[in-house]
């Protein structure tokens, strides 16, 4: 048996040490990302969802600065907690937007005065027409939008308080 | 007290082993004599980690809540049984097992092992103690199995619910008896290519354990596929995972090292070879260990996830591995050949097989790192699935079940017989076969068609050895490899009426409502709650007829508290002609339940060739074990023809 022969197997375990010493120094990201995350928003126009606070529309996301864009409804149940969390991301200067499915004014209303009230506009989706056009398959669910209107971040299901740290990551990520 | 004095009995057990392996250097390098104690340390390190090992078995029985291993996997409610399983149902009690059986093995080998010549036999104990050795550093270093908790808590957090199964009780130390027994191939192997000792002795020493280590890993690998098919609810009896395949690699290396001892022990051949097989097959435990532990791969067998441990499991691998290899690579040229043997012979008949079976490993081994490899490489993420595997390792393994018709008739060193013409009537079997497939079944994939005939014609090659002659009088080894043989078969039937003619049924359905699966009708009675020792469950009433006679099976849904854990516990039937599977899943809000169910015909005939497998390998041991007691009295030219 000739010299290199014998020296195949040690060459064989050092390539697979050096592979497995790889994966325990950089743990697999085991997060699944979105199919969305860096696509534009497609066009769409919302009208308002409630009297006395606008609708939206894709060109209002495109403004210079990322936003916030949160998929809500007022008979959903997580959503209540979500609001809250919603208001203090609000409160260190995020700036959010909703879209509400499947809502009625009068309930919206209501859940609103409730729960409070972080959203600067608010788009009736009342089919889940635009929802569906976004990659979104439930309430709650959140998107961080860049200032030219492409999705860097989808949270699914809602974000709660030990989520803020990653939303304001990804949104300064998205600046 | 009891956890201190299995601590303690650990420690010595390490000291010995410590010691065991300086003695070994000392006596390779000055005088043998030195090494005179060598046997009695083993035996006592062996005694000493059964010791600490009762130890912990003590604990877990009594549940002791203040040891924090029983805490974090034990609690008071939990039946005796999986209180006791729960003693190797987690990382560290595992890992006490698996260095409690490399020591008993080393202690085996230091009582009875005769064959090698002494200089071998201190090698090798000197391997084994180096072995056991890392993984004593590794349990008291990184997961000392007795550490206590102070101040005791008032109750355990229970064991993973899917493990709380009879299953648990058997299918690990099966599995970790084979993994571990491979280490004294290792072992001999190591100790062999020091002393540059390879020879037919070295192979009769090493066959009784390549033998009962493969015996086990055989039937620890048939009872985890049947366990994963009714625990998980699934219906699947292999899903390619990477922990299913780590433990498939140690077992396709000791099936080739099986082989291939063979012709080292009878013609004293292919040395080189066999003796990195025999370092493979450990290698490949130990892959697999680190794989299972570290959980480095995602799989559905990630019990026990620790990065930092899984770096100190790497680091043992690459240090025994990398020795041997090194050790191979430096001693490998002093190898000199056995003697020379003719194309058409039992020695390249042997050889295919090493070759295929290696294949298949590498196929096996490729598929479960690839996807980090191409990670590692390009960024990429991917995963390998069952299609890959099936495609490529599938056309293998048909091709090699039907060279193991084959292989048995050819003579040592040269045939000339014509071979091929008892297989006439193997061969016109599995042409019948072939033409009743295409008439009854004209739809079904290639690869289970010609599982059915590759089966059907092994089913009666496998008996020729026995043909033309008085069977009764033929040796126990030769019985062995005959049923093991057939067993072969039979599983492979089982696989392919597996993967032609599984009809599946999803549905929701109301109470009353009737669906139906193959040749069944299923009604769904009702869904009633119940509850057991530790957990509560929905449990689905089925009225299941085929005409007449209806029988009714309940699976449930089940639902733990510690820890909050849900598992489907299938209901399922056994007929002579295969399984009916029924699993309950959720209600929607209408009160109708999801219901999964599966016929499966001819399914049990995969676990029933694997306990074949196993028996034929139980039988050509106890024809080894038996033979060298004779031996000595029979001339060497009786020898039989079919060993």
């Amino acid at each position: 048996m000739s010299r290199a022969v014998r020296f195949v197997p040690l060459a064989l375990l050092l390539l697979i040490i050096a592979a497995l010493v790889w994966r325990l120094a950089t743990p697999a990201d085991t997060n699944v990302h979105s199919h969305m995350e860096g696509r534009a928003v497609p066009p769409f126009a919302l009208p308002a969802a409630l009297p006395g606070k606008p609708g939206l529309t894709s060109a209002d996301l495109a403004t210079g600065r990322p936003r916030l864009v949160n998929i809500f409804a007022s008979w959903c149940v997580p959503c209540i907690g979500e609001v809250k969390v919603l208001e203090q991301l609000r409160g260190r200067g995020v700036r959010i937007d909703g879209i509400a499915i499947r809502d009625r004014p009068d309930d919206l209303i209501q859940f609103l005065a409730q729960n409070g009230d972080p959203y600067e506009r608010i788009g009736s989706d009342s089919q889940s027409v635009v929802q569906i056009a976004l990659g979104s398959s439930g309430v709650p669910e959140s998107f961080v939008v860049d200032g030219k209107g492409v999705i860097r971040y989808q949270h699914i299901g809602a974000i709660e308080a030990a989520d803020i740290p990653a939303i304001m990551g990804q949104l300064e990520q998205a600046r | 007290m009891i956890a201190e004095a299995g601590l303690a009995a650990l420690w010595l057990a390490a000291g010995l082993a410590a010691l065991q392996f300086l003695f070994m250097i000392l006596a390779l390098r000055s005088d043998l004599a030195v090494a005179r104690g060598m046997r009695s340390i083993a035996v006592v390190q062996g005694a000493l980690t059964l010791v600490a090992f009762a130890m912990l078995l003590i604990v877990f029985a009594r549940s002791d809540m203040s040891v924090k291993l029983v805490f974090e996997n034990s609690n008071s409610l939990k039946p005796f049984i999986y209180k006791v399983a729960g003693t190797w149902g987690n990382h560290e009690g595992s890992m006490l097992m698996w260095v409690t059986i490399l020591a008993a093995a080393g202690a085996f080998v230091a009582l009875f092992s005769r064959r090698t010549s002494e200089r071998t036999l201190v090698a090798a104990l000197g391997a084994q103690a180096a072995l056991a050795l890392g993984f004593y550093a590794f349990l008291l270093i990184a997961s000392n199995p007795f550490a206590r908790l102070w101040p005791p808590p008032m109750d355990g957090q229970g064991l993973n619910p899917l493990l709380q199964d009879p299953g648990l009780a058997f299918h690990p130390p099966t599995l970790y008896l084979g993994y571990v027994g491979l280490s004294v191939a290792f072992s001999l192997a190591v100790g062999a290519l020091l002393t540059g000792e390879v020879d037919s002795r070295l192979a009769r020493a090493m066959r009784p354990w390549v033998l009962a280590a493969w015996i086990l890993l055989t039937l620890g690998i048939t009872a985890g596929s049947y366990w994963a098919y009714y625990e998980l609810g699934w219906g699947g009896y292999w899903f390619w995972d990477p922990v299913e395949n780590a433990s498939l690699m140690p077992w396709l290396a000791a099936t080739a090292l099986l082989h291939s001892i063979n012709v080292l022990a009878a013609r004293g051949a292919l040395k080189a070879w066999t003796m990195m097989l025999a370092v493979i097959a450990f290698s490949m435990s130990m892959v697999g260990t680190f794989l299972v532990r570290s959980g480095i791969l995602t799989s559905v067998h990630a019990f026990a996830i620790d990065p930092e441990r899984g770096t100190f499991l790497l680091a043992l691998l690459a240090i025994y591995v990398g020795a041997a290899f090194v050790l191979f690579a430096w001693r490998g040229a002093t190898l000199k050949e056995g003697a020379p043997f003719e194309l058409v012979s039992r020695e390249s008949g042997l050889v295919a097989n090493n070759l295929l079976l290696s294949v298949v490993l590498g196929v096996v081994f490729v598929g479960t790192l690839y996807p980090l490899f191409v990670e590692a490489v390009s960024g990429e993420k991917l995963s390998v699935g069952a299609p890959y595997f099936n495609a490529v390792a599938g056309p293998l393994a048909l091709f090699l079940a039907a060279l193991v018709g084959i292989g048995p008739l050819l003579g040592w060193r040269r045939e000339r017989r014509p071979v091929l013409k008892p297989l006439r009537i193997p061969a016109l079997i599995g042409a019948t076969v072939l033409a009743i497939t295409i008439i009854l079944a004209p739809n079904i994939h290639i690869l289970p068609r010609l599982g059915f005939v590759v089966a059907a014609y092994l089913a009666a090659a496998s008996l020729l050895p026995l043909i033309g002659r008085n069977p009764l009088r033929a040796p126990l080894a030769t019985w062995g490899m005959v049923v093991a043989h057939f067993g072969i078969a039979v599983a492979l039937t089982g696989m392919a009426a597996n993967a032609a003619f599984t009809s599946e049924t999803l549905a929701i359905a109301k109470p009353g409502q009737t669906l139906s699966v193959g040749p069944w009708l299923v009604q769904l009675q009702d869904v009633t709650p119940i509850a057991g020792k530790n957990w509560t469950a929905n449990e689905a009433e089925l009225r299941v007829s085929r005409g007449s006679g209806a029988i009714t099976l309940k699976p449930e849904t089940r639902y733990f508290s510690d820890p909050p854990t849900e598992t489907n516990e299938a209901a399922i039937r056994t007929f002579w002609n295969g399984q009916l599977y029924t699993v309950v899943g959720k209600p929607d809000a209408s009160g109708a339940w999801q219901l999964r169910l599966w016929w499966k015909p001819f399914v049990t005939l995969i676990w029933a060739g694997g306990a074949l497998i196993a028996l034929g390998g139980a039988l050509a041991l106890l024809g080894r074990v038996w033979r060298l007691r004779r031996r000595a009295r029979q001339p060497e030219w009786q020898r039989e023809r079919y060993a």
